[in-house]
């Protein structure tokens, strides 16, 4: 019982041992939001439009009669719905987001104002060139940015993501081997077990089949497995610097040399650059190609899913067969060259519609002179300082996967330490999520068993890496304790609990439909 | 440096715990001749008002839509797009989550995302749509890649009406790959002529509608003609908006739809990001590229969402995968589901009817202009002209531009080698105001006399 002021109002919480389960299915500040399909907005429009003055006769059997099945919301309907699905997702503006290859960093707010500029994002792909100076300006500086960053002589910008990047890439260097005439013979691509999946999936995806190279003890390239399958049959090797364990490639420059001595190329994937932008230049290293994830080093936001951005810098060899377009500048001002017959016969053509990810160009521009030069330096240098720290506060009680020397960005745990407790990375990583975190990356690289690969990124003060890290010898302690509820139904305290994601695949539902017999549209 | 919370007490405290002595320490895996000493050759850490100056500088050389009379489109349109979505899509929750890979943290996302594809879904005509592609051109060279997966066959006929952009970008890959293509010779109404070129090695035929020049076809007797023959019909829509008035490619018998979505709730961007959609039928779905987002029931039977189908992606399938796809394109989806709940069918269907009504206004009024041909009869918001007496369209635009009028799109700029130098391509939109139109008349007649 507790005690009340004189109007009744209690002043001290009850005390209650359980906790009932609320009436609606509620949970506080999370509210239960159903589809947008689901409510009362057939026929609604939260939207003040003028009446057309047209019946659009003149397109007489063109026009569309039937239902199309878009519910509509007014705008403050509209606006709770979206801000309630927002309460349900984690974000790096609340917790460190420390998924290794996804470098999760701070996004500044000031590359989305200067995103928003009108003379940026209210103009036109195809607007005379005369009135779209300052955007070529824009661009012709990021591509001198990157090209002076990672010491190479040309730059594409065009590919939309880092996976169109790697198609760019590899495009470059088919078209390479069609000027030299060596196409038909070279048919294969080396590709380390440890690499992203993107690797394997866009060499096949532009017709070469895939060799996969062996890894060393040490989490690196296995180089003498690397020299025997290369030959005259090779057109590229993708390797990943820093690698997908988090470990720099201590061979690479001899693996340049092997790789150029067959005649083959060097792409390197390059979402890992942020572990040594400012350090090193990958034009040192013997590159060929590399693609450059704006949306990781570059800060540009991840956005849920993207949309990314993966310009690709090409050596002296590859230059000439970027893709169109591309800016060029000279004493009448900046011209875009759009068509690759023109002025390059050896371009391998073109990879989209227009100029690229023009608002990503200008988040991250905004963000590497923000940075400068010495700022950048210390972005990889903080960035890698962090990992180790991580990966030296947590190796007592879990085991890292290549515990002798420093990592790079990433530390990489494997599933070693959990054996016998009966919980698995997947487990543990969902009771990250009861506390506060979102989980690292699992279950990648394939090469590690049960592999945890935790990117805390530059951002991230000493202060919220101590609370990770206190979090995450708590857990690790209660796992070896034999606490194994609060990690096999995990997570309890999340919007949802675990989700059946078997259950989706087997008989997927991929879309909301009306109920039988009602008469909501579509 | 603002964006670097570690101080240098910080990271001294930090390298004692590891045991190192310097950073230096942290990089000895690099090859001692790859170790820059200090920073490139590059200008220094700058403040916010720095930079934003230096930009802002850069945007001022611009001529931006909205403040000329203006008629661009050729697969990129300028919109209205209400506040609120700017200001939710800039939410933190929105803007600074990644691939919602950890779905009980990521519901915001994913139920967004199997909204959108509803949406995409019933806006197309079609039974289901992907969680978004890059842009509507990589959507069509996926969706050719798609059609020789389903048929086993190998060659694409592409219509002569398809944006020329789209067309380059769809052979530079599938070309990669060994898939021919048969691309047929530019014409206003180009779309029926696809119907002679399908054999019994037609994987699929691609068609725009409204295609480049403006002009809505019903494709309905084309899909006959490449389902008779085994093949799948694409439809390319350049402009989203006019599935707001004109019959859905799924009503016309699409197989699969390839479409631009930057209309609905994305800015102009000088090309990019923009949102591709994409679009097909059930028996279609695993050989779908991209992510796809599925309905399921947690621990507790609630009902929940996560992307589904990943045995065909990437991440799990490696060299057999669908596509290379990883990244599609997040926030523009978000965009465009924010923009697209905010419409409603209502508000659809009456946007699509301005557009039109806009584009028939500005489609009379040129035709007053002596020796203006138009050329296009049925169309929703974009149409071609031919200028008098072989008047070079591209010369007559910059003109234009220097008397502060956007005039359109020089069909040149797309395809310098089509000979049709003299042909314009004009596109209005519920941006363009009466005056606009008068103003594009009067100075497009005064260049074409001079």
């Amino acid at each position: 019982m507790s005690t009340m002021n004189t109007v009744g109002r209690p002043t001290a919480p009850n005390q209650v041992d359980s906790k009932p389960a609320t009436l609606t299915g509620g949970r506080g500040l999370l509210q239960n939001e159903a589809l947008i399909f689901e409510g009362d907005g057939w026929g609604k429009t939260g939207v003040d439009l003028p009446e057309p003055k047209t019946d659009a006769s003149d397109l007489g059997d063109l026009v569309r009669k039937d239902p199309i099945g878009l519910p509509g919301l007014s705008e403050p309907e509209a606006m709770r719905h979206y801000v309630r699905l927002s309460q349900k997702n984690h974000a790096i503006d609340l917790a460190i987001y420390p998924l290794g290859s996804c470098t999760m960093k701070h996004n500044p707010r000031l590359n989305e104002k200067m995103a928003r500029l009108a003379g940026f994002s209210d103009i036109h792909p195809l607007q005379p060139i005369s009135t779209v100076q300052g955007a070529l300006e824009l661009m012709d500086t990021l591509a001198h940015w990157l090209k002076t960053l990672t010491g190479m002589p040309a730059v594409a910008l065009s590919p939309k993501a880092g996976a169109h990047g790697e198609l760019c890439g590899l495009m470059a260097i088919r078209a390479a081997h069609e000027a030299k005439g060596e196409h038909e013979q070279r048919r294969k691509v080396l590709v380390p077990t440890s690499a992203h999946g993107t690797n394997p999936a866009t060499a096949a995806f532009v017709g070469y089949s895939v060799v996969e190279v062996a890894q060393t003890e040490d989490g690196r390239v296995d180089v003498a497995d690397l020299a025997s399958k290369l030959g005259p049959d090779v057109a590229a090797i993708m390797v990943t610097n820093p690698n997908t364990c988090g470990l720099f490639e201590r061979d690479i420059i001899e693996i340049a040399r092997l790789t150029h001595e067959a005649g083959a190329y060097f792409y390197c994937d390059g979402a890992n650059f942020n572990a040594i932008v400012g350090r090193v230049r990958p034009g040192d290293l013997g590159v060929d190609a590399m693609h450059i994830n704006l949306h990781k080093t570059f800060s540009t936001p991840h956005g849920g899913g993207g949309p990314g951005a993966g310009p690709v810098v090409l050596s002296e060899a590859l230059a000439a067969f970027a893709p169109a377009p591309w800016v060029v500048h000279d004493d009448n001002g900046y011209r875009l060259i759009e068509r690759e017959e023109d002025e390059a016969e050896q371009a391998f053509g073109r990879l989209c519609a227009f100029q690229g990810q023009m608002g990503m160009y200008v988040r991250a521009l905004s963000y590497m002179m923000s940075h400068g030069s010495d700022g950048l330096r210390q972005v990889a240098e903080d960035a890698v300082l962090n990992a180790n720290y991580i990966k030296a506060r947590l190796q007592d009680l879990m085991s890292p996967a290549f515990p002798d020397g420093p990592c790079m960005h990433e530390a990489l745990f494997d599933d070693e330490w959990l054996k016998g407790t009966d919980i698995t990375t997947l487990d543990f990583a969902k009771a990250m999520i009861d506390e506060g975190f979102h989980p690292m990356t699992m279950y990648f690289p394939l090469v590690v068993h049960g592999a945890m690969l935790i990117e805390p990124t530059e951002t991230e003060s000493k202060a919220e890496l101590d609370r990770f890290i206190h979090v995450m010898r708590l857990l690790a302690e209660a796992a070896k304790a034999g606490d194994v509820d609060r990690f096999k139904g995990a997570p309890f305290h999340a919007p949802l609990k675990r989700l059946d994601e078997t259950r989706a695949a087997r008989s997927p539902v991929l879309r909301w439909s009306a109920p039988e017999g009602s008469n909501q549209a579509a | 440096m603002r964006y670097l919370p570690l101080t240098p007490d910080d990271r001294t405290a930090m390298l004692a715990a590891i045991g190192a002595k310097s950073i230096d320490d942290l990089f000895v895996d690099v090859p001692e001749s790859a170790r820059l000493d200090g920073p490139v050759d590059l200008p220094r850490v700058a403040g916010e008002l720095e930079v934003e100056r230096a930009l802002s500088a850069m945007a001022a050389k611009n001529a931006t839509a909205g403040a000329v009379p203006f008629f661009c489109g050729a697969g990129a349109y300028k919109h209205h797009v209400p506040a609120t979505v700017d200001h939710v899509i800039q939410r933190s929750e929105f803007l600074t989550s990644y691939t919602p890979y950890q779905p009980e943290i990521a519901q915001g996302t994913l139920q967004y995302l199997y909204e959108f594809q509803t949406q995409v879904a019933n806006l197309t005509g079609m039974p289901v749509a992907n969680a978004s592609l890059y842009d509507g051109s990589t959507a069509m060279a996926e969706g050719v890649l798609m059609a020789t997966r389903v048929t086993r066959r190998n060659k694409a006929v592409i219509s002569g009406g398809v944006h020329p952009h789209y067309v380059k970008a769809t052979e530079t890959v599938v070309h990669a790959v060994g898939v021919e293509t048969q691309v047929l010779a530019p014409a206003f109404d180009a779309e029926a002529a696809v119907i002679d070129q399908i054999g019994p090695d037609t994987a699929c035929v691609v068609v725009q509608t409204p295609n480049v020049f403006g002009t809505a076809t019903d494709v309905t007797k084309i899909a006959e003609a490449a389902h008779a023959a085994g093949a799948l019909l694409i439809v390319v829509v350049t402009e989203a908006v006019s599935m707001g008035l004109l019959k859905s490619p799924g009503e016309m018998g699409a197989d699969i739809v390839a479409a631009e979505g930057q209309s609905i709730g994305n800015a102009l961007n000088f090309g990019g990001p923009y949102v591709g959609l994409f679009a097909t039928r059930e028996k279609l779905i695993r050989q779908m590229p991209g992510r796809l987002t599925g309905e399921t029931v947690d621990a507790d039977g609630e009902r929940g969402f996560v992307l589904t189908l990943s045995t065909r992606e990437q991440h799990i399938r490696r060299d057999k995968a669908t596509s290379n796809i990883c990244t599609n394109s997040g926030l523009c989806t978000l965009a465009f589901t924010i923009h697209m709940s905010l419409l409603g069918e209502t508000g659809l269907r009456k946007l699509a009817l301005l557009n039109h009504e806009k584009a028939v206004a500005t489609r009379d009024a040129l035709a007053a202009i002596p020796g203006v041909e138009v050329l296009t009869p049925r169309f929703f918001n974009e149409f071609a002209i031919r200028l008098p007496k072989g008047k070079k369209a591209a010369e007559v635009v910059d003109t234009l531009a220097g008397h502060h009028v956007l005039a359109g799109v020089p069909y040149s700029r797309l395809a310098p080698d089509a000979g049709l130098d003299d042909v314009l391509l004009v596109a209005a939109t519920e941006t363009t105001l009466d005056h606009d139109i008068k103003f594009l008349a009067k100075a497009l007649a005064t260049v074409l006399a001079a």
